[in-house]
């Protein structure tokens, strides 16, 4: 799908699996250059789906950053050690709760 | 030390914003660092808001990460971004405006925390969004946009490999190729859904897109480059399969093994942000097929003291939306009395007539690439990606009477998802149009509304503390 041209310098963890990445650049970018495509299941019909602009437009790329929900991946910068996972359907308000 | 030179003097996201603004800029893209450069240097204080993480906006994404610059894009970026950081414009990236209010009040939210700030007069350079290009299976994860692979090139180096499709139409999805072979990507094939007869069509305009005749040399040029080394498919129909992911695609009926497919079909003025200010009018742009906001020649909306310039005021490219960023500033200067009228016709008369220079081939390019048929597309086709409703569904409302993109919402859900009807917009209203038997400036526009982007309550709180 891509390769990287330029060296990672950093991990994330994302659904517990750690992936090499590079701080600064999108969470989305980094997620695609390790090969993943479905970022979150959609509300409606629980289909997978992963990002299409890239660019803060299209909110297909939302994802679990840090326990909070609904967060634009194309538009959170990685940070050495970030914990990200699938965005599961809507956001819960259950578990901002807790 | 004015209160503009203090803000930039304090770098991080803390730095205090203060109550009133003589300027406010949306947006670091071309026209807005052009715009907020020039309204210093006649000694307004200006503050850009940008989404991003740094100046460029999209065509000059992270110029400031690659320098030296290589291509003219990056040496007009650098450019333009090296004078707006010198231009003592207070920058605030990662900021995302969500309301204008009547008298300037301007809000937006930054690192989880709504602001506010009461600026003079406005200048919006949103720049423009990919006219979504809907066919059957393109929420598959695996299909995205030319563009976002683009960005991906910028940001972070990442090339196409593997069973990598490019589909549409338009100047980008060459470049794209152009950028991504010469960093030793590879491109399985693409798919040219352009209409037959772009020459033929464009013909009429040649002799003034020849007043820049650099557009078509360079277009020449990049087509010749990527014919050389990938397939390319003339093609009208296509279609992206697979479970859970994007397996394959299949171009007139033939399937071709397909892990990434990039979709492209030309670039519309964003207006999300105009279109939520009460009184600021729009006009349809039957060529371009979209809706772009009513200005005068400075870039003075119908609403007073809010001005855009840019792509977000009808598509023309970076350069000309780096001039438009200028003449917009010298406006707003004569406004609030900092140059006078004079001052202000002498400066801009050389911009405007470069400004129609590179204007020039834009007739040529609209005749070449016009907008997909929105007609054409299969019912089964989601149009609405966030709230999944398809083509035929929005046909089905418009046969039961629904006029306008607006009554769409309450017959289907279509743009009432996170996005707004930012990406299906153009489409939703397409179809409706086509299915109408209408022209696209009978059918009202999805309204938005303030707040433009999500808000969280904890982000507005932030507003009370």
């Amino acid at each position: 799908m891509f390769r990287r041209t330029e060296p990672t310098d950093c991990t994330i963890e994302w659904e517990g699996r750690a992936l090499p990445a590079r701080a600064g650049e999108s969470l989305a970018v980094a997620l695609l250059a390790a090969g993943i495509t479905s970022f979150r299941e959609t509300p409606v019909t629980g289909t997978a789906r992963g990002p299409l602009c890239l660019m803060g437009a299209c909110f297909d790329c939302l994802v679990e950053v840090e326990g909070a929900q609904n967060i634009q991946a194309c538009l959170t910068q990685v940070t050495p050690g970030m914990r990200a996972g699938i965005q599961h359907g809507a956001r819960g308000f259950v578990d901002d709760a807790a | 030390m004015s209160v503009a030179d203090e803000w930039t003097a304090a770098k991080d996201g803390a730095a205090p914003v203060a109550e009133k603004v003589d300027l406010l800029v949306l947006g670091a893209g071309p026209a807005g660092m052009a715009a907020a450069t020039e309204a210093r240097a006649h000694g307004m204080s200006v503050l850009v808001l940008d989404e991003n993480a740094a100046p460029g906006g999209q065509v000059h994404r992270a110029v400031e990460a690659r320098l030296p610059a290589k291509d003219d894009q990056d040496k007009d970026g650098a450019k333009l971004a090296a004078a707006f950081r010198a231009s003592g414009a207070q920058y605030r990236p990662g900021a995302t405006l969500w309301a204008v209010e009547p008298e300037g009040k301007v809000f937006w939210s930054e690192a989880g925390a709504a602001r506010s700030v009461r600026a003079e007069r406005l200048i919006l350079c949103a720049g423009a969004t990919e006219r979504p290009l809907p066919i059957p299976g393109w929420t598959l994860p695996g299909v995205m946009s030319v563009g976002a692979a683009q960005i991906a090139l910028k940001t972070s180096g990442l090339v196409p490999e593997g069973a990598v499709w490019l589909a549409g139409q338009g100047p980008l999805l060459w470049l794209y190729a152009v950028q991504a072979l010469a960093k030793g990507g590879r491109i399985a094939g693409i798919v040219d859904l352009s209409p037959p007869g772009g020459l033929r069509r464009a013909q009429p305009h040649l002799l003034r897109a020849l007043k820049a005749p650099e557009y078509l040399w360079r277009g020449l040029v990049w087509q010749r480059q990527v014919k050389r080394a990938v397939q390319v498919i003339p093609a009208r129909d296509l279609r992206a399969e697979g479970e859970g992911r994007l397996a394959r695609i299949l171009v007139d009926g033939v399937a071709h093994p397909a892990d990434l497919l990039l979709l492209h079909d030309g670039v519309v003025p964003n207006t999300q942000v105009t279109r939520a200010i009460a009184g600021l009018t729009h006009g349809w742009d039957p060529v371009q097929r979209c809706w772009r906001p009513g200005l005068d020649l400075w870039g003075n909306t119908a609403v007073p003291g809010v001005m855009v310039a840019g792509d977000s005021g009808g598509i023309g490219g970076a350069r000309a939306a780096a001039l438009s960023g200028r003449i917009a500033a010298l406006e707003a200067g004569r406004a609030l009395g900092r140059i006078t009228t004079d001052e202000r016709d002498g400066r801009a008369g050389p911009l405007r007539l470069l400004r129609d220079r590179q204007l020039a081939p834009r007739l040529f390019l609209d005749a070449m690439f016009p907008p997909l048929p929105e007609a054409a597309i299969p019912d089964e086709t989601v149009l609405c990606r966030c709230e999944e409703v398809t083509a035929g569904r929005v046909r089905q409302a418009v046969a039961l009477g629904c006029l306008g993109a607006n009554q769409t919402k309450a017959f289907t859900r279509a743009g009432m998802g996170p996005c707004q009807g930012r990406i299906c917009g153009p489409a939703v209203h397409g179809v409706i149009a086509a299915a109408r038997g209408v022209q696209g400036g009978e059918v009202d526009p999805f309204r938005t509304r303030f707040p433009t982007k999500p808000l969280t309550l904890g982000e507005l709180a932030a507003l009370a503390g």
